[in-house]
């Protein structure tokens, strides 16, 4: 058995029993880390020391009669969240050597559960992206195929849990930042609520929308990490007291679950082989008892333009902070103080950061504002309407998570209005606060990728569709890359999407499938 | 919709303190111009009546006692320490005033 392979409640009822350590879980995570990570490059940070000191705390815990469901738990934290006494860089050259002071409140609170940090993850520099591409320390590369990306921004976390270095991982999403990784990884993402886990500890992007949320390969797995780190925190202000989601909760059946499908999330240009798997998973929805329901979100386009108005505007004024005077990279060689503030942001900042400053300088300027900023608050008051309307009437949403598979790494890191449509359909749920979860839903062979002509035969249709459904060892030696479903939900009820995500995965075996590296 | 001039983009880069190369300040010009060309469909929404959204969490004056916290000493040591200079336990900086 190799104890890296497990799930958090495999794991943890092994724990249990005694018929394992969490030292020994915890030198089978660092051992596969020292295995793959050449490859993958998920971890910027390795705490192998202080990660086996955590695993014999948290077994003498055990053998004093302590339980609990992540009590010697070896994880990963992506590294835009501050873990005490190790270096955060949020994968940027300004804070290359910044060494956290403190642990964010939703580290504090895994450490109280007795998780082992097993070190820290690569993302888009300031989680700026869709395909970890944008770190300053080189990309994650999906353990799928090693030639594409793992999404964004959470790419080092998701890749990691796919390549079994640890039992779980967090992110954060901002606009899809977990959802999307997750689903081209081919492992389970929940963004929380906006409010339901504190942000304080984290280097902050678009405090709106920024929430940390697991990386897990399972839905139960997810819930469990979510009871841990959710909670009303007074360092956060956003940050709402809801009560606690019980097993049984999740456990129910989806019988009579009124699921609402959007047309808006089927559009012309989507990979045709998402479509299918996507639509095929809604069928397995509806055979479980879950009544499917057309819906229209027609403001859904809207989503991505509000987006990149109110991020890179929230950017502009939260990266202010780096300037050179109290930590981060500084320049020397400057004669006054504007002059440190100019060239160590001009020297520490990567591309997309900066573009994402300029643009958000730019919209907030005098005689801007209005035009764009305030309309875009405006839509954005729009777009949450829309979704309260509809998710009244139904009680969850079924969509893809994006609308197609991981991308070629260089494929459109030149482009950045393409990586932003990448956000087409996570976005929407981000800027309406409202949890959302990713699960694997099936493994496709992306022909648009291998320049290979749109082909409309019916023959090469009814091909496709039978790869799609025999999950047949595909003709380029891999076994195809994994789509996610994407379930989106009222705002605090994490307990129904995960409900439907949990019986989705009981019955089928997405999920079980693992990378051949 | 017009492109953004050099002179434009170089006036943003001063307002956000961003040293760039010419390089960039090119790149830049053409990239902006694109995104904001795609983000100005926005205005085609109508918003009459609609109040801006500032958060969603849809809570309301979260109050706290006014009172000093002391903060472990020795994590604000080390968040301190992170300053690249410092004298008397204070973050030293250039003169703001020539």
């Amino acid at each position: 058995m190799k104890l890296n392979k497990l799930t958090i409640k495999q794991a943890s009822e092994l724990l249990d029993k005694g018929e394992i350590t969490s030292l020994e879980l915890t030198n089978a995570c660092l051992a596969r880390i020292k295995e793959i990570d050449n490859k993958i490059k998920a971890c910027l940070t390795v705490c192998e020391k202080e990660a086996l000191a955590e695993a014999e705390i948290a077994d003498k815990r055990r053998e004093k009669g302590e339980k609990g469901d992540l009590l010697g738990i070896p994880c990963l934290i992506k590294d835009n969240i501050l873990t005490k006494g190790i270096r955060a860089t949020a994968a940027s050259k300004i804070l290359e050597n910044y060494v956290a002071p403190f642990d964010a409140t939703v580290v504090k609170k895994l450490k109280e559960a007795g998780a082992v940090i097993l070190g820290k993850t690569n993302l888009d520099e300031f989680a700026h992206g869709a395909s970890t591409e944008n770190s300053a320390f080189g990309p994650t590369h999906n353990p799928w195929d090693l030639k594409r990306v793992p999404g964004g921004s959470s790419g080092g976390s998701a890749a990691a849990v796919a390549a079994d270095m640890c039992l779980f991982a967090l992110g954060t999403d901002t606009g899809g930042s977990i959802r999307c990784p997750a689903s081209f990884c081919g492992v389970v993402g929940l963004k929380p609520s906006y409010g339901r886990s504190s942000r304080f500890g984290l280097i902050a992007m678009t405090s709106s929308t920024d929430v940390p949320g697991p990386i897990t390969k399972t839905a139960e797995d997810a819930a469990i990490v979510l009871s841990i780190i959710s909670g009303l925190d007074k360092y956060d202000a956003t940050t709402v007291e809801t009560p606690r989601i019980s097993r049984g909760e999740i456990n129910k059946s989806i019988k009579g679950l009124k699921i609402g499908v959007p047309k808006e999330y089927f559009i012309e240009g989507m990979e045709k082989q998402v479509e299918e798997a996507v639509k095929a998973a809604i069928a397995k929805l509806k055979e479980l008892g879950g009544e499917i329901i057309p819906v229209s979100l027609p403001h859904t386009k809207y989503a991505v333009p509000v987006y990149y108005i109110i991020t890179p505007s929230e950017i502009s004024s939260n990266l202010a902070r780096f300037d050179g005077i109290k930590y981060g990279l500084s320049e020397k060689d400057a004669q006054n103080l504007a002059e440190i503030y100019f060239k160590s942001r001009g020297k520490g900042f990567g591309p997309e950061a900066k573009r994402r400053i300029m643009l958000g300088t730019y919209v907030l300027s005098a005689g801007y504002y209005d035009a764009y900023y305030l309309q875009a608050q405006k839509v954005r008051t729009r777009i949450i309407q829309e979704f309260d309307r509809v998710l009244s009437e139904v009680d969850i949403l079924a969509t893809p998570t994006s609308p197609d598979t991981a991308f070629k790494i260089g494929e459109k890191s030149n482009d950045p209005m393409q990586m932003y449509l990448e956000d087409i359909f996570v976005s929407g749920a981000s800027l309406a606060g409202l949890p959302a979860i990713s699960i694997p839903c099936g493994f496709i062979h992306p022909v648009r990728y291998e320049k290979k002509k749109e082909d409309n035969n019916k023959e090469n249709k009814l091909r496709q569709h039978s790869m799609l459904n025999k999950r047949e060892k595909l003709s380029n030696g891999v076994n195809g890359l994994p789509v996610g479903l994407q379930i989106i939900g009222r705002r605090f009820d994490e307990a129904t999407i995960m409900r439907a995500a949990r019986e989705f995965e009981q019955a089928t075996e997405w999920h079980k499938k693992k990378p051949e590296l | 919709m017009n492109k953004l001039s050099k002179q434009q983009i170089h006036h943003i880069a001063n307002l956000a303190r961003l040293e760039l190369t010419d390089e960039e300040l090119k790149i830049y010009g053409s990239q902006l111009s694109d995104i904001l060309n795609y983000i100005g469909q926005l205005r085609e929404v109508d918003v009459s009546g609609v109040e801006p959204t500032a958060q969603t969490a849809g809570l309301e004056n979260i109050f706290r006692e006014d009172e000093i916290e002391e903060w472990d000493k020795e994590e604000a040591r080390a968040a301190l320490e992170q300053a690249p200079e410092m004298e008397d336990g204070q973050v030293k900086v250039r003169r703001v005033i020539d």
